[in-house]
């Protein structure tokens, strides 16, 4: 990068000892950065680079300055600019955003489970905003972010005209399952049941719309049934203990699922950025078509992003229209962004809420609204977009969607839903501690 | 049919660590108050099979924590989150005299931690655990960059950390065993220093067959390093062991092309020739060790620490410590069977409080600890296969040590050497630094 007069071989005048801890962790763990060996209250900017699958660049950087003994520790002292603010442990990866002069609409998305992501983490001198390609930092070092932890394995599944990705935790099983189910941007999306794996449960990721020209979707509700039945029937899974986790579209399979399904029974369900809203009298599989119906709800703001929010506003009355929230029988957690664009999800969160209420089922139901959240509540750390390219399936139609959210709060929103969705999952999926017969042990 | 019962949920953080991290076991969703065995298991390089474990019992909420739990029995006890790593030793049935050493540095040690049900002590491979997770742990960081170095007569390997450098360097010495030995480097680099791994008690093939390295190829070593583009000229210190270690006293006393910032010396000795070259050091050695007044203990194993002792008040026998212009930092194991680290720490110190020279002195002295001190979490050997690099001849050397104070002893002492290397080589002492900006 520098030629090698420019680089002198005396020491710089600051030659800070940078370390980020761990070097190579889960995406969902905490680093710690500290920086040491700077003069003392010395203003220094910490910059993160992370070139993406697509070969997007995306950085995020913090200004700090230098406390009395030369130190900066992120955990403890607050950034005062840059694109985070505040003592924001974790901001140097959650505030990514892409460089200037990208391609507009990115999303950053993981497809490849098997390779870590790699973060350049680097000091520079001075509070610096743009132009950092063109400078030499002080010092940078290394860090993988991984969604597979060692040991956990990727399986392929292709029976019985299901496609999706099982992940297996390593060990001699039996594990609690879950069948993994994304929204209608389609494909296959590994990244979150690989996660789940290397937290102790047997997940499969599930593709429904494929973005392949020649393959059709498959919304048939037997299609969900089946995928259901093969994560349940493993070997290492333990039967009666499988779950069901579904974002935005997924949610609407898992609350079908869950109240009108007489061959599967989900022993919880995990409901982020959905809803209930459906039309019930006719196949599950015309649901996208039914939501087309209202394609005039559809409104545009002044970028050009689509807001889709209004399609299932207001929240019918007509039970034909909504799952009958009273038949649930397991438990259900709700996470809900309170500036979700993309699907009314506060209003449908209300509106099950009451149902259940009248049902006489409300204590199956927990839920987590967060006010600054968008739609895309995914696992924490990974930067959130306001709005992004999608494509609509099945008609592959290319729009920009907007999907809602701050970063601050949308950051802290995956970070806090993802421990309680963690925590409800270990508690309604290991048996509780008097049904476990001690003598088999 | 009845439902098996669910496997505990076993979870290490961070599942991949450097070498010299720390990390967490914890244990979840077990019965409450049952016996447990937490067992680790390596495959080495060298298709050995390496083991440690302790007992546990989970507590009211089924909970087994190894940074709150004391371990009740097993390779280790009390509490002691690392034991699992630092306490392994050969599966019973192994060969003799087994040394575990990573040679590969660019992939991980691979542990496999698993839970066992009641307290177990052995066969271990022939009961079904009830959990087993897959942890790594790296010698090198993500980012650093291994160079091999076959360059003015010298063969090494340099480790340079990630970023634009310049960065201070480190020579990186081993002992009588020879070989080129990269792990430390590796993990030295992964801390902020290039480090050259040297390789130096081989017999070479070219020029003279049957001798050792002299002073000649110390310097060219050291001169290579300074002269490296991505390498702080002024800023190299030497750390040695054992061997490498009196190398790197005689060459900071006696030579005037190298010139450390300072030193790390772990088990070493000041007592050698000083007039004449290494080669004439080593012959004086292996003159000893073929003494007929080696010692043997009762198991046939070498003793070495009585060839340099008495230490010698003859000047010529020995370093002049008086004449060190750096910081030392001395790293002692006061069960050393293999030098006379802590009579030799003795003496330098009382030459150096002669001359003057002490405030440059830093003593760390270990009870319980051997001779072999290296970073920490790797497992302590008393006694391990030797080769003597002339004769080829196989013999079983005790290196002393208990394995629970040894291993405590290297985590504190590289934790001490770290900060040692960046107080040299690190903090800048100009006072004029901030105006060059």
């Amino acid at each position: 990068m520098f030629p090698k007069e420019l680089l002198s071989s005396t020491m710089a005048a600051i030659s800070p000892l940078l370390s980020v801890k761990p070097t190579r962790g889960l995406v969902d763990e905490k680093i710690q950065i500290i920086v040491r060996n700077l003069p003392a209250r010395f203003p220094v900017t910490l910059h993160s680079l992370y070139l993406s699958e697509d070969k997007d660049y995306w950085e995020a950087f913090g200004h700090y300055t230098s406390d009395n003994r030369g130190t900066v520790t992120v955990s403890e002292h607050a950034s005062v600019g840059g694109t985070y603010e505040g003592t924001e442990p974790m901001g140097l990866l959650w505030s990514m955003q892409p460089v200037p002069g990208s391609r507009t609409g990115l999303r950053l998305r993981k497809m490849n489970v098997l390779t870590p992501m790699v973060v350049h983490i680097s000091v520079f001198s001075g509070h610096v905003t743009e132009g950092f390609s063109k400078q030499s930092p002080l010092a940078t070092v290394v860090i993988e972010r991984w969604y597979l932890a060692p040991g956990v394995r990727r399986i392929d599944i292709k029976e019985d005209g299901i496609t999706g990705t099982l992940f297996l935790p390593s060990g001699p099983g039996p594990f609690p399952g879950v069948l993994d189910l994304w929204g209608g941007g389609g494909g296959l999306v590994e990244y979150r049941s690989a996660l789940l794996a290397s937290h102790g449960f047997v997940s499969m990721a599930l593709e429904y719309f494929s973005t392949e020209k020649n393959r059709a979707s498959n919304l048939h509700i037997k299609y969900f049934e089946k995928a259901f039945r093969i994560v349940q029937e493993h070997p290492l899974v333990m039967k009666d203990n499988v779950a069901l986790f579904g974002l935005s579209l997924g949610t609407s399979i898992t609350l079908h699922m869950a109240a009108y399904s007489k061959a599967v029974s989900p022993r919880c369900c995990v409901c982020v950025s959905g809803s209930h809203v459906q039309p019930i009298n006719s196949p599950f599989k015309d649901v996208s078509e039914k939501f087309q119906e209202n394609g005039s709800k559809i409104r545009v703001d002044e970028d050009g992003c689509l807001i889709w929010k209004d399609i299932i506003l207001p929240i019918p009355t007509d039970p034909g229209l909504k799952v009958d929230m009273g038949r649930i029988k397991c438990p259900v957690i709700l996470i809900v962004g309170e500036d979700d664009q993309s699907w009314a999800t506060v209003e449908s969160a209300e509106d099950m809420t009451q149902m259940m209420r009248a049902a006489g089922n409300e204590h199956l139901l927990t839920t987590f609204r967060y006010p600054g959240a968008g739609h895309l509540i995914e696992p924490p750390y990974t930067p959130h977009v306001r709005a992004s390219n999608f494509i609509v399936q099945p008609i592959r139609q290319k729009v920009t969607m907007l999907w809602g959210g701050y970063p601050k709060p949308h950051a802290s929103a995956q970070e806090d839903s993802w421990e309680e969705i963690l925590r409800f999952l270990q508690q309604h999926l290991y048996p509780s501690q008097d049904s476990v017969p001690k003598a088999k042990l | 049919m009845t439902e098996r019962a669910p496997s505990p949920l076993l979870l290490i953080h961070p599942s991949r660590g450097l070498i010299d991290e720390k990390f967490s076991v914890i244990v979840q969703h077990l019965p409450p108050f049952i016996e447990i065995t937490l067992h680790a298991l390596i495959h080495s390089d060298d298709g050995d099979l390496w083991e440690a474990f302790g007992h546990y019992v989970s507590d009211a909420t089924g909970l087994v924590n190894v940074d709150s739990n004391a371990s009740l029995g097993g390779t280790y006890d009390g509490l002691e989150p690392m034991g699992l790593l630092w306490s392994m030793r050969p599966v019973p049935g192994s060969r003799l005299g087994l040394r575990l050493r990573k040679k590969e540095v660019n992939t991980p040690v691979v542990v496999t931690i698993s839970v066992y049900r009641g307290h177990m002590g052995q066969g271990f491979n022939e009961q079904t655990a009830l959990a087993s997770v897959v942890a790594e742990r790296w010698y090198m960081a993500p980012g650093v960059r291994r160079l091999d170095i076959t360059e003015a007569g010298v063969t090494g390997t340099l480790f340079l950390p990630s970023g634009p450098g310049p960065f201070p360097a480190l020579l990186d010495l081993w002992g009588g065993g020879g070989g080129l030995v990269e792990y430390r480097s590796a993990l030295l680099a992964s801390h902020g220093f290039a480090s050259l791994a040297l390789e130096y008690m081989t017999p070479r093939t070219s020029g003279d067959s049957t001798s050792h390295v002299g002073n000649e190829y110390f310097e060219a070593a050291f001169t290579l390093l300074k002269q490296h583009p991505q390498v702080c000229g002024d800023r190299i210190a030497i750390v040695g062991l054992s061997f490498g270690a009196s190398v790197a006293l005689g060459m900071a006393v006696y030579s005037t092309v190298i010139q450390p910032r300072c030193l790390v010396c772990v088990s070493c000795s000041h007592v050698q020739p000083v007039k004449g070259s290494l080669s004439d050091v080593f012959a004086d050695i292996s003159k000893y060790v073929h003494n007929i007044n080696t010692r043997y203990d009762e198991e046939n194993r070498v003793i070495w620490r009585d060839l340099l002792l008495p230490i010698p008040t003859d000047p010529t026998k020995k370093v002049d410590m008086g004449k060190l212009p750096c910081p030392v930092l001395l790293i002692v194991g006061e069960d050393d069977q293999n030098w006379p680290a802590t009579e030799s720490a003795e003496d330098m110190k009382q030459m150096m409080e002669k001359a003057g020279n002490s405030h440059l002195l830093t003593t760390l002295s270990y009870p319980g600890t051997g001779h072999l001190i290296e970073p920490p979490y790797s497992p302590h050997v008393r006694v391990s296969n030797f080769m003597m690099t002339q004769t080829r001849q196989k013999i079983l050397v005790l290196w002393g040590g208990d394995t629970a104070p040894h291993s405590h002893a290297q985590e504190d002492s590289w934790k001490k050497t770290i900060t040692f290397l960046e107080e040299h080589l690190y903090r800048t002492t100009s006072v004029t630094s901030q105006s060059q900006l």
